[in-house]
């Protein structure tokens, strides 16, 4: 263990943990409105403040974790559930057809970026949580189509392969059999990344209103409305920053860790 | 006076011992040579005489120079030594060139960062500096990048760019062993030329003992970052009182006598095999290209029969062992097993694959890293139609091991806890488990250790005695072609230029090719009373 | 060289192409006729008929997206639903707020990452590299509208040495307007500046550990030598696909960082059109947007051959 994964992963867990508590738990109730206690500052009673229609901060943070996590889960399996399949299939036909044209709708994909997506989604069937999520995600498949087809294109030229390929084997079978397991360090360190981003991406989209919509609270929207009250009520805009901050931080922290963890070679260096 | 000096050298990496006391000297103008097995610490001495260490590496002892101690001088000194006064040769040539640059600035780089001169004079060095490794300016002007050069010319690259200072030392990091027998041959006398000519001392770096009695006026033998052993080469070879120099000579010019062949009637049948490789197109909306990889092949394997495949890399020998394994549909002619097409329609025939298995060259590749040993050597058994289950199985794996001298219970162990030589045991055990009537050996035992490789060659023979085995041996290694077949081919570019009996063609060549392969591969001196 | 760029081209175009009929049909989708939108429930047949004529919604969908395409290529970007000027007009306007934010940033970005990432490549392991790397690996996980907001608060709130937010102009000389661009700017460029000096460094430390750089120390060159003159131009590959995936990040996220700044860029127009449902201005702004992705994209095609002369040869 080292100390990335620990540490990152104790951030991460901290966040997850609030998303889950806040399903049968939360200081105050996040809806309720209080407007003589509005823009509290943090302490007292309200350990994080109040915002200005007097809501407590703590919670609608842990409600929102619940919104980014939800978001960025959904989009990092729409990811590895379409891109994943789709680099197998183009490593297995490498060089063919099949390969050419995954590969130019990869780099198609690319050039919309999530927030065009969301733009375009947006436009055509209106705002909201779901729509962020297929925005996040279709910008993930690309992402890990190309990073399975890399790695499966170098195993393929590896000799356990053409073992494989000699006992019989389809190439179906080789993908999910020979190639699959040994991609999944990768995917997992992958995923783990994606899913930070994904919580960036989400509340980008709240931010401007793209994403999850009032009453879902979602930390891109409390920025939003902490916008206005910058200058009067600084830490409504600080805390949900930092529990983006830390959140992030964590995940990225806990991919660096993993990837360690994970590499063979390094583990052997370690032995 | 000795030019290079190592005095009771250690040398640790992150507290593991790499080198114990190593001393030897080097005299100007000699050629001495270091030999031993992978993990002899080898590479290690001559990075340690470069100071190119890796990081955390920890060194006691002298490394004299002339008679400057090379282990108390700062970095900045040091590299005023290194290309200057040490110039080094790598192993592999293909990537020890900068892609990106040009050959002539990489050439002259090295004089330009030793002596204060202009780019156009040292751009005349560099190019009189190639033209003397053997690439003259017509064919080779400066402006060449690395990627259009084949790996022995590029070899000759890196040795310009050592020797452009012409400096006192030279060491060579295993120079040939990453380049074919005819370009080997060239390079090493080109080496031995330079440091004749310029009274350079060589520091030959090689596994290679047939390389190292050809060239060196010394020998070294190294064993666990240990000198078990040195001397004038005549001297050494004619004494070897260490055990371990005894038993490297002894597995490096290993034979072995195959049980006599017994061979009934045809097996495997090739007739005019044509494989074809699309290149890409030359012209923008131009059909692509052609590239006949094998051509016109023809040849018959019989039951029982040990046949050998020899030729240098790119000859198509790996082309046309996956057309025999069906893997790939070739372009025209048949390839048949008892007489089944390998390849039917579209598709490899599974029908006759079952009847054929493979082993490779990468000890380390062939196996799936997660999956247990009895996995990884039924895989075969998907072939079957009925495949046994259960305790049949179990036996089936308990056979196979065991035949290959492993045991039963190492069924269940991960590859990565076997050493090189037990992992292509595995893989032998892996081609044996469903009993095929030919095997194909891929350069099988090329990656391995001279005293590992005389081990598996010895397994070999006892399996021919014990299941009556065919196969094909596919290799570059001339030495063991001859010990371990009975009949052999020639290939070249594509071609079959020569077959017949393996005695009557190692010791009559035909073919112009076979003799110029034959004559360039270094052959150990005969030994008297030596047995591995 | 010439082929290469050819076939990059001829990519391009099918991109293009790809990415143009991919948005019309995302927005032909789009529930309800734009004309009875503006007119609203009560509008009479005749004047309904007229405008969706006078809007080009009266032919089928081949025939519009042609005239849509070709209007595209000549510069006629369509008229706006709402506003009934010509969406062309609009946008360069906007143009010239969004694009230069973007290479300002992109600008900014490079200059912070590749110092940063070559220091903490020439310190492997050492106090410098921990340090640029700690600073990086928080610099990504910051949004860079929070950081924009963090940044109105200290410069223009507190130390009031900039605006909250608004935009100068050209009119007055570059200044003023590179003033008010320059907090959006450096919002957007620190989070990107953080992963570029990561791939920056780890790029750099793929080649060091090749063999040519073993050949070039064994020449006599100090460490530091072979990593500039050696080491750089060989770590570029990675460094250009990033950069030029960072530009289409930039001009995305320039979107975002419009909204926090108040900033008249394209990001403001797209919001505006969403909530009027101007749907020819949205459709005609993201492919705008992805045109520029797949154009710099093309570029850093272009760039590697320049780099690297395998590719030169090659195709």
């Amino acid at each position: 263990m080292n100390r990335n994964l620990i540490f990152g992963g104790a951030l991460s867990a901290i966040f997850i943990a609030a998303a889950l508590i806040s399903f049968v738990w939360t200081p105050y109730t996040y809806t309720g409105m209080n407007i003589p206690d509005r823009l509290l500052p943090p302490g007292g009673a309200h350990l994080l403040g109040t915002d200005h229609f007097g809501r407590d901060i703590l919670s609608l943070i842990m409600v929102g974790a619940r919104t980014s996590i939800a978001v960025a889960l959904v989009a990092v399996g729409i990811g590895i559930s379409l891109g994943v399949p789709l680099g197998l299939w183009a490593a297995a036909r490498r060089g063919s057809l099949v390969d050419e044209i995954i590969m130019r709708g990869n780099d198609l994909v690319f050039a919309f970026p999530s927030l065009v997506i969301a733009i375009l989604i947006t436009a055509v069937f209106g705002a909201g949580a779901i729509n962020a999520i297929i925005a996040i995600g279709i910008f993930n498949i690309p992402v890990f189509a190309r990073i399975t087809r890399g790695a499966a294109l170098s195993l393929w030229e590896r000799e356990f392969i053409l073992a494989a390929r000699v006992a019989g084997k389809s190439a179906a079978r080789i993908s999910f059999e020979h190639i699959l397991p040994n991609v999944t360090n990768l995917l997992i360190v992958q995923g783990t990344i994606q899913f930070s981003l994904g919580i960036l991406a989400e509340a980008g989209l709240s931010y401007v209103g793209l994403g999850a919509q009032p009453p879902t609270p979602s930390w891109g929207r409390m920025l939003a409305d902490a916008q206005t009250m910058v200058s009067i009520a600084p830490h409504m805009a600080l805390m949900p920053g930092f529990a983006i901050i830390l959140t992030v931080l964590g995940l990225n922290l806990m991919g660096d860790g993993l990837r360690d963890y994970l590499d063979p070679r390094l583990r052997v260096a370690r032995a | 006076m000795n030019l290079l000096s190592l005095n009771n050298l250690s040398l640790s990496i992150h507290n593991f011992q790499i080198l114990k006391g190593v001393t030897f000297d080097i005299a100007a103008g000699e050629i001495v040579a270091v030999t031993g097995e992978s993990g002899s610490g080898k590479s290690m001495t001559a990075l340690a005489a470069m100071q190119l260490l890796p990081q955390g590496a920890e060194t006691t002892g002298h490394i004299t120079l002339g008679d400057q101690d090379l282990t108390t001088l700062t970095e900045s000194q040091l590299c005023g030594i290194r290309g200057n006064e040490i110039g080094m040769v790598f192993q592999e040539p293909m990537t020890a060139l900068n892609p990106v640059k040009t050959i002539g600035n990489q050439v002259a780089e090295t004089i330009l960062l030793h002596e204060r001169t202009s780019k156009a004079e040292a751009g005349k060095r560099a190019a009189e500096t190639l033209t003397r490794v053997g690439l003259p300016q017509d064919r080779f002007p400066l402006s060449r990048f690395p990627h259009e050069l084949s790996g022995g010319q590029r070899q000759r690259v890196v040795i310009a760019m050592a020797i452009a200072r012409h400096p006192r030392l030279l060491i060579a990091d295993e120079p040939t062993t990453a380049l074919d027998v005819t370009t080997q041959a060239q390079i090493l006398d080109l080496l031995t030329r330079l440091a004749r000519e310029d009274g350079m001392g060589l520091m030959m770096i090689t596994h290679d003992l047939a390389v190292v009695a050809d060239m060196a006026d010394r020998i070294i033998v190294m064993r666990n970052g240990e000198v078990v052993e040195q001397g004038e080469t005549k001297t050494l070879l004619r004494e070897m009182h260490h055990p371990y120099t005894r038993m490297l000579f002894a597995a490096s010019s290993h034979k072995v006598t195959l049980p006599e062949s017994r061979a009934t009637g045809p097996l495997l049948e090739v007739k005019g095999v044509c494989r074809d490789y699309r290149t890409p197109r030359t012209t923008f909306f131009g059909q692509p290209g052609h590239f006949r990889a094998v051509n016109n092949v023809s040849f018959t394997l019989n039951r029982g029969e040990r046949l050998g495949l020899v030729g240098e890399s790119g000859c198509g020998k790996s082309t046309l062992t996956r057309a025999l394994l069906g893997l790939e549909q070739v372009q025209k002619g048949t390839i048949t097993l008892a007489g089944e097409p390998v390849f039917t329609g579209n598709k490899p025939n599974l029908a006759v694959r079952r009847h054929m298995q493979v082993v490779f060259q990468d000890p380390f590749g062939s196996f799936n890293p997660r999956h247990r040993v009895a996995r990884q050597i039924t895989e075969p058994f998907h072939l079957l139609d009925d495949p046994p289950t259960g305790a049949a199985r179990q036996k089936a794996i308990d056979e196979a091991l065991t035949a290959v001298g492993l045991k039963p219970s190492d069924a269940n162990k991960y590859v990565h806890e076997f050493s090189g030589g037990q992992r292509q045991r595995i893989a032998i055990a892996r081609a044996l488990i469903i009993r095929p009537d030919l095997i194909l050996f891929d350069e099988a035992v090329s990656a391995l250790d001279v005293s590992v490789r005389a081990q598996i060659l010895d397994l070999l023979v006892d399996l021919c005695a014990a299941y009556d085995l065919s196969y094909l041996f596919i290799s570059h290694d001339l030495s063991v072609v001859r010990t371990i077949t009975d009949r052999v081919l020639v290939m070249k570019s594509g071609e079959i230029v020569e077959q017949g009996a393996t005695e009557d063609v190692f010791t009559a060549p035909q073919h112009p090719y076979t003799k110029t392969l034959i004559e360039a591969a270094p052959v150990l001196p005969e030994i008297q009373g030596l047995t591995a | 060289m010439l082929r290469y760029s050819l076939k990059r081209l001829l990519s391009l175009v099918i991109s293009l192409a790809v990415a143009s009929l991919v948005i019309f049909a995302v927005i032909e989708v789009a529930p309800g006729d734009p004309a009875s939108f503006m007119l609203g429930m009560n509008a009479q047949p005749e004047t309904l008929a007229a405008l969706r004529s006078e809007l080009g919604l009266d032919v089928s969908k081949p025939e519009r997206y042609l005239a849509w395409i070709g209007g595209m290529l000549t510069g006629d970007f369509g008229t706006s639903y709402t506003y009934r000027t010509p969406v062309a007009e609009m946008v360069t306007q906007r143009l010239w707020v969004s694009l230069p934010l973007a290479l300002y940033a992109l600008t900014l970005s490079t200059l912070i990452a590749f110092p940063a990432g070559i220091y903490a490549a020439a310190r492997r392991g050492r106090a410098g590299d921990i340090g640029v790397m700690g600073a990086t690996q928080l610099g990504v996980a910051v949004p860079n509208f929070w950081f924009a907001m963090m940044l109105v608060l200290l410069f223009a709130i507190k130390l009031r040495w900039f605006s909250a937010g608004g935009f100068a102009g050209w009119q007055d000389g570059p200044w003023p307007a590179l003033r008010s661009l320059t907090l959006p700017a450096v919002a957007l460029a620190l989070p990107q500046a953080a992963i570029l000096a990561r791939v920056m460094r780890s790029a750099l430390l793929d080649v060091l550990g090749e063999d040519f750089i073993r050949t070039a120390r064994a020449k006599g060159l100090t460490a530091r030598q072979a990593l500039w003159r050696h080491g750089l131009r060989n770590a570029m590959i990675p460094v250009l696909t990033i950069i030029g995936l960072q530009f289409s990040f930039l001009l995305a996220g320039g979107i975002i960082i419009e909204q926090v700044f108040y900033l008249p860029g394209l990001g403001r127009l797209i919001f505006q059109s969403i909530s009027a449902r101007d749907l020819i201005v949205v459709e005609s702004v993201t492919m705008l947007l992805v045109f520029a992705v797949i154009f710099v994209n093309f570029a850093v095609d272009l760039a590697y051959a320049a780099v690297d002369p395998r590719l030169r040869a090659r195709t």
